[in-house]
């Protein structure tokens, strides 16, 4: 196989220095597995993904649910993002199709199509504060919650976890988003001496 | 402090430097510029726009109209109040003539945003805020509390007041701590709220490191936005005093009484030695007791009314200060600032007898009555009404959740803001659904005497109102709002248009309600039938750097790269900015000095593609995956042409309309299955494609089974193009047979190239022999990186790529088109079904005015100089010169170009009733030459379509 | 900036949204069947009442579902959201 390059892969080193200085922790998680999922959640096809995936399609808007090495994201009524390891893809898509049994689903492999970055540590609420609309209280977006969304001006598919969030970028958006996020980072890469960094 | 003449005993902070219209001055650490300059003696700070005259401090806060400054170092900013900067070490500024000048240099400091979410927003940490957000806070709920003072307090930052025994300001700052201390509470200081709009989305600015001079950290914005959503608002925002119009009343020395108070107290500055008091209210007697109490000698206090508070009047008979009652000034005197005070009875100015006196004093306090700040609920949507009492506006009707609360909504005494703060902060527990305390403590205040009713006074009658100011920022004078009542006005909103009074960057805080005031008194009508004119937002200026935050340089909007990008930059490629996309536009030879120009380089790449073999980064189309049973159907009604005969395999031009038949989208169809296909969109329209297939999926045909996925840049896609793409391509891809038959025109092929999965598809958007070779995008740098391994590919970029497509007469959706366009005025009729009972767009291909004969069709343009090349947009008319305008123009060039292939230039045009006119002679306007041009057909290179298989 | 209730995503920035004006206005059963007035009907015109109106929006940064909703365009007030196909809500 040609070699691969990921999206965001030319700010690995100034995502790992911005972790370093005490900011938030920024990193990329390459060439995941994502499969676009269309199924109406009545469906019996919708039933029999569940079970070849190994957990329900979640039916609560902006919820994710996880099954074994496979994250399952709501995006839509009818539509889901299934995150799974690097190289899981052709897999998948086989068990999906095989599951739908010729019912109507669409089942597009976007693996390429977003890379994954990571925004955790202490101050990843914050950072993201800066550019995304959504409220990120722990009570009201914490483990287990999902949302298409946008940060500065780059659509976004946001998921919080314990540690911080994970956040799907479109490729062609990475880089502006790595900068972004660098650039949102400084203050509390290093906080200004005197100043209490803000709440 | 014997640099600081006017400094009062006793005050504390590091002594500060600064250095105000070339003079050093010292101030002390809490200071503001204006109680700095006032310490220091400075009277004029600033001259008038219009008239030119001395202007001096006449507030103490953001309502400030006269007192402004340019700071000059470190970074120059204009129109600032003195009032509101606070004073650092090293300060330079200077006072304006009303406007200031912009930096020549841009800004190096840092701005940004922040988004917040909170159960309840206070704006004002006076008494009635922080009671408000204490009540709301200490039972759980998310606070946010803003104040746009560096310190909390409010009034009680300019007054003696006690709470609980402890002065106001410690008792401020003691409860803040406390309050900030919270999980869930936020106390922003320095922070002013702008503005106030739909459904409690408000936004403020909260100023950083403003106050720290070349002390701020570089690394911290200096300035942040604050988009607050609150689920309550409670806005707890006091008021501003208002001054009387009367002569003189612009001179220096002349203050709100209230803003003198504050000097004295807050900043331990006396603003003069020798003061009269004129006033409408009781308030202006606290602030000539404090003055007294500070050293400051009161002459006398000229109170409008008969009868003052009983309680204040003793005070002052206790102390010896004059008080005349049914008084007014009549005017301020003195060579560029008080020297004298004229009084005189009230009865006098209005016509019967009575004795002025002149009184020597250097100081003029003013007290008109206090407005409560009603603009943040007035943006909000509420109504306002106007209190009698009060003399002012207060909050009505509320549109959103939102209330006022203190003096805010009229409540006059200390003991009642912090009462009404507190209620407000229960309601905002119970709209929260947060248990609500049964028992609230309010701090213990000390008694307030019996306020005798205000009599309110706009202005003072006289022969001559040239002197009588409104509005101080604007030079606005009661005479002239007197003239535009007598032209015929009669509405606050005309008056404020006819005279700019209430226009200024002041936005009329003092000036507003005095306006209406004057307007009333002339019309002999009452303020509560005038109303006021309404407030918008930003309740005081903010800075683009602000509003724009991070949104800057290379941050100012996303940056669309493809996964080859990286080798484009390497190679020296200049980018064409293609919706939020960078392309690669062409490709200066490297190596050369100087390099080559943009146009040797576009013959150069284009030479390559027609005549040997070149390659361009496609990745940026976007692309769609359509898929399910109906699939084929959905196809059949968003297109003009039939898809769903296409098989498997095959790939199909398609062209898409919106329902008034005008060209939406183009691009290509490719069937990868009986139920799949994957479609192709301009770069610029990929995500409005998406959406229009969407919104015909979701509100018209529910009924079919498709659905639809981005995959645009799931792909990376190189054109391979050229009479040598075939045999590169079979060195690339040694598994597939590239010969015609194997292979043809518009099918398309699963296979490796370079040892990476691809689909190759057999299109060509240049006429040649050409194919796109689609692989992930992971991949994508490595096909690319292969494809020029050889060296004898030519990298080509997209000004070549509109050469050639137009040298074919192919239009660019967006460029040759512009939402006007039928397929029919593009010469594409043969994309038009006939057999198709209906797709979007069809029906309007039968309306009359589709088919006029003057349509605009699109041709091509033959320069007689072949050498001269039209501007794009250049217009078409008739004749060889100009008649006399308006000019009827025939038409536009929408595409113009150099053409290797044909040796000369060309150019692509609309043109009424284009088709029928080939052969024709127009012209094209340019400068002052009318350049004569022949009309074409669209198609000006290969007609035949002979290249395209190589 | 309006706070939007998408059906699914719950409350949102007026900015994830695009508008798409006056909603139950459905394509023609039949176009070829209607005359260039009526089509033109279809086209170009739209109510635009100061008050209660029943308008489209989708959430297009966010689940890009099309809904209906009843707004005030006088307050801007959204009284109702509802899913395409159901009919006008009721507003007292």
């Amino acid at each position: 196989m040609a070699e691969r390059r990921s999206p965001a892969a030319a700010f690995a080193a100034r995502f790992e220095a911005a972790s370093a200085g005490g900011g938030p922790r920024l990193a990329e998680i390459p060439f995941l597995t994502q499969i676009d999922l269309r199924v109406d959640p009545k469906s019996p096809a919708a039933e029999r993904i569940g079970t070849a995936i190994g957990v329900p399609l979640p039916l609560e808007p902006g919820t994710a649910v996880r099954g074994g090495d496979l994250t399952v994201l709501w995006l839509g009524p009818d539509e889901w993002l299934l995150l799974g390891p690097d190289g899981a893809a052709p897999g998948l898509v086989e068990r999906l199709t095989e599951a739908a049994a010729g019912e109507p689903v669409s089942v597009v492999d976007v693996s390429a199509q977003r890379t994954t970055l990571v925004v955790a540590g202490e101050r990843a609420r914050d950072v993201l504060a800066h550019g995304c609309a959504l409220d990120l209280h722990p009570r009201v977006f914490g483990p287990g919650r999902c949302a298409q969304t946008t940060l500065a001006r780059a659509g976004v598919v946001l998921v919080a976890g314990e540690d911080g969030f994970r956040m799907l970028v479109r490729s062609s958006f990475a880089a502006y988003v790595a900068e972004w996020l660098l650039d949102a980072s400084l203050e509390y890469v290093t906080p200004p001496a005197g100043e209490a960094a803000p709440a | 402090m014997s640099g600081q003449p006017y400094r009062r005993e006793g005050a504390t902070g590091r002594v500060l430097r600064f250095r105000f219209d070339g003079q050093e001055y010292e101030g002390l650490e809490g200071d503001t510029l204006a109680s700095a300059l006032l310490a220091n003696g400075v009277r004029a700070v600033a001259s008038s726009i219009r008239l030119g005259r001395p202007r001096g401090v006449y507030a103490a806060g953001c309502e400030e109209p006269n007192a402004l400054v340019q700071i000059e170092e470190p970074f120059p900013e204009p129109m600032l109040q003195a009032t509101t900067v606070e004073l650092y070490d090293g300060l330079v500024a200077t006072g304006l003539p009303g406007q200031g000048r912009l930096a020549d240099r841009p800004d190096p400091a840092r701005y940004d945003a922040v988004h917040a979410h909170c159960d309840v927003l206070v704006v004002g940490a006076g008494p009635a805020g922080i009671a408000a957000a204490g009540v709301a806070a200490r039972a759980g709920a998310r606070v946010i509390l803003a104040d746009e003072r560096p310190e909390p307090g409010g009034s009680l930052l300019g007054t003696a007041e006690t709470l609980d025994g402890r002065p106001g300001r410690e008792w401020a700052a003691g409860e803040v701590a406390a309050l900030a201390a919270l999980p869930e509470a936020r106390v922003l200081g320095r922070t002013t709220v702008l503005g106030h709009y739909d459904d409690n989305y408000v936004i403020a600015v909260e100023r950083r490191t403003n106050h720290l001079g070349a002390a701020a950290p570089a690394e911290m914005a200096r300035e942040r936005v604050w988009r607050i959503r609150a689920k309550r608002v409670v806005l707890a925002t006091g008021g501003h005093e208002r001054f009387v119009a009367f002569a003189g009343n612009d001179l220096p020395g002349v203050m709100l009484a209230g803003a003198a108070r504050t000097y004295a107290n807050r900043h331990r500055v006396l603003p003069g030695r020798r003061a009269v008091v004129f006033t409408t209210n009781d308030s202006a007697y606290a602030a000539a007791l404090d003055l007294a109490d500070a050293g400051v000698e009161i002459a006398a206090i000229a109170d409008v009314r008969q009868a003052p508070g009983e309680a204040w009047a003793a005070r002052c008979a206790e102390r010896g200060i004059e008080v005349l009652t049914g008084h007014v000034v009549t005017a301020a005197r003195g060579e560029g600032e008080v020297s004298s005070v004229e009084t005189a009875p009230r009865s006098k100015t209005q016509g019967a007898g009575g004795e002025t006196r002149e009184i020597p004093a250097d100081l003029l306090l003013v007290s008109g009555g206090w407005s409560p700040v009603v603009h943040l609920f007035s943006q909000s949507g509420g109504t306002l009404r106007y209190d009698e009492g009060l003399g002012a506006f207060t909050p009505g009707e509320a549109r959103q959740a939102v209330e006022a609360a203190g003096f805010a909504r009229g409540v006059t005494t200390l003991r009642g803001c912090l009462e009404d703060g507190a209620e407000a902060g229960r309601r905002a527990l119970s709209a929260a659904g947060l248990a609500v305390p049964s028992e609230i403590a309010v701090p213990a205040v000390g008694e307030e005497p019996p306020a005798a009713p205000a009599e309110h006074l706009w202005l003072v009658e006289s022969g001559d109102y040239g002197t009588h100011f409104v509005d101080l920022q604007r030079d606005v004078t009661v005479g002239e709002v007197l003239r535009a009542v007598g032209a015929g006005l009669s509405s606050v909103e005309h008056v404020k248009r006819y005279t700019t009074a209430g226009t200024a960057h002041d936005q009329g805080k003092t000036s507003g309600l005095l306006t209406s005031g004057v307007v009333a008194h002339a019309l002999g009508v009452e303020v509560a039938e005038l109303g006021t004119t309404t407030f918008r937002a930003p309740y005081t200026p903010v800075s683009f750097a602000a509003l724009a935050g991070r949104d800057r340089g290379p941050l100012h909007d996303p940056v669309r790269v493809t996964a080859m990008h990286e080798w484009h930059v390497a190679r020296g490629a200049l980018f064409e900015n293609v919706g939020q996309w960078k392309r690669p536009w062409y490709y200066p030879r490297p190596g050369e000095d100087p390099g080559e120009d943009m146009e040797a380089a576009v013959l150069r790449e284009c030479r390559a593609a027609r005549e040997d073999v070149a390659a361009m980064d496609a990745s940026t189309l976007g692309k769609i995956d359509v898929v399910g049973p109906d699939a084929a159907v959905f196809l059949d009604r968003l297109y003009t042409n039939m898809m769903s005969t296409l098989r498997a395999g095959s790939i199909r031009y398609g062209v898409m309309c919106r329902a008034d038949g005008m060209v939406f989208d183009d691009g290509t169809v490719i069937r990868l299955a009986d139920d799949r296909f994957l479609v192709t969109t301009t770069t610029g329209n990929a995500a409005a494609v998406l959406d229009w297939m969407e919104e015909w999926l979701q509100t018209e045909w529910p009924d079919l089974r498709v659905h639809c996925t981005s995959v645009t840049e799931q792909w990376a896609t190189v054109a391979l193009v050229g009479p040598r793409s075939r045999e590169v391509l079979a060195r690339l891809a040694p598994g597939l047979a590239v010969d015609n038959d194997s292979f043809p025109f518009m099918t398309w092929r699963d296979t490796e190239v370079a040892g990476i999965e691809a689909r190759v598809c057999r299109i060509s958007f240049s006429g040649e022999l050409a194919y796109e070779i689609n692989v992930s995008s992971w991949s994508g740098l490595a096909l690319w990186e292969a494809v020029m391994a050889s060296g004898e590919v030519t990298p080509y970029g997209t000004e070549t790529m509109h050469v050639l497509r137009a040298e074919k007469g192919f239009p660019i959706v967006g460029q040759d088109t512009d939402g006007t366009v039928t397929p029919q005025d593009l010469g594409m009729e043969w994309i038009v079904s006939k057999k198709k009972a209906d797709f979007v767009g069809k029906r309007s291909f039968a309306r009359a005015d589709t088919s006029r004969p003057d349509r605009k069709h699109l041709v091509g343009l033959l320069p007689e100089d072949p050498g001269v090349l039209l501007p794009e947009g250049a217009h078409l008319v008739a004749t060889s010169s100009l008649p006399e305008p308006p000019v009827p123009t025939l038409g536009f060039v929408t595409s113009s170009y150099r053409s290797a292939a044909l040796g000369r230039t060309f150019a692509l045009a609309l043109v009424s009733g284009g088709r029928e006119r080939a052969g024709e002679r127009l012209y094209a306007p340019v400068g002052a030459d009318l350049v004569p041009v022949t009309v074409t057909s669209h198609v000006l290179y290969d007609p035949e379509g002979a290249r395209r298989d190589g | 900036m309006l706070l939007i209730p998408c059906p699914w995503c719950g409350p949102r920035d007026e900015a994830e949204f695009h508008y798409g004006g006056q909603a139950h206005v459905a394509y023609p059963e039949d176009p070829a069947a209607l005359s260039d007035e009526e089509w033109a009907r279809y086209l170009f015109f739209r109510d635009n009442p100061k008050g209660l109106f029943a308008e489209r929006w989708s959430h297009t940064a966010g689940c890009r579902r099309w809904f209906n909703a009843v707004r005030d365009t006088a307050t801007n007030e959204i009284h109702a959201v509802y899913r395409v196909g159901e009919p006008r809500p009721v507003i007292a």
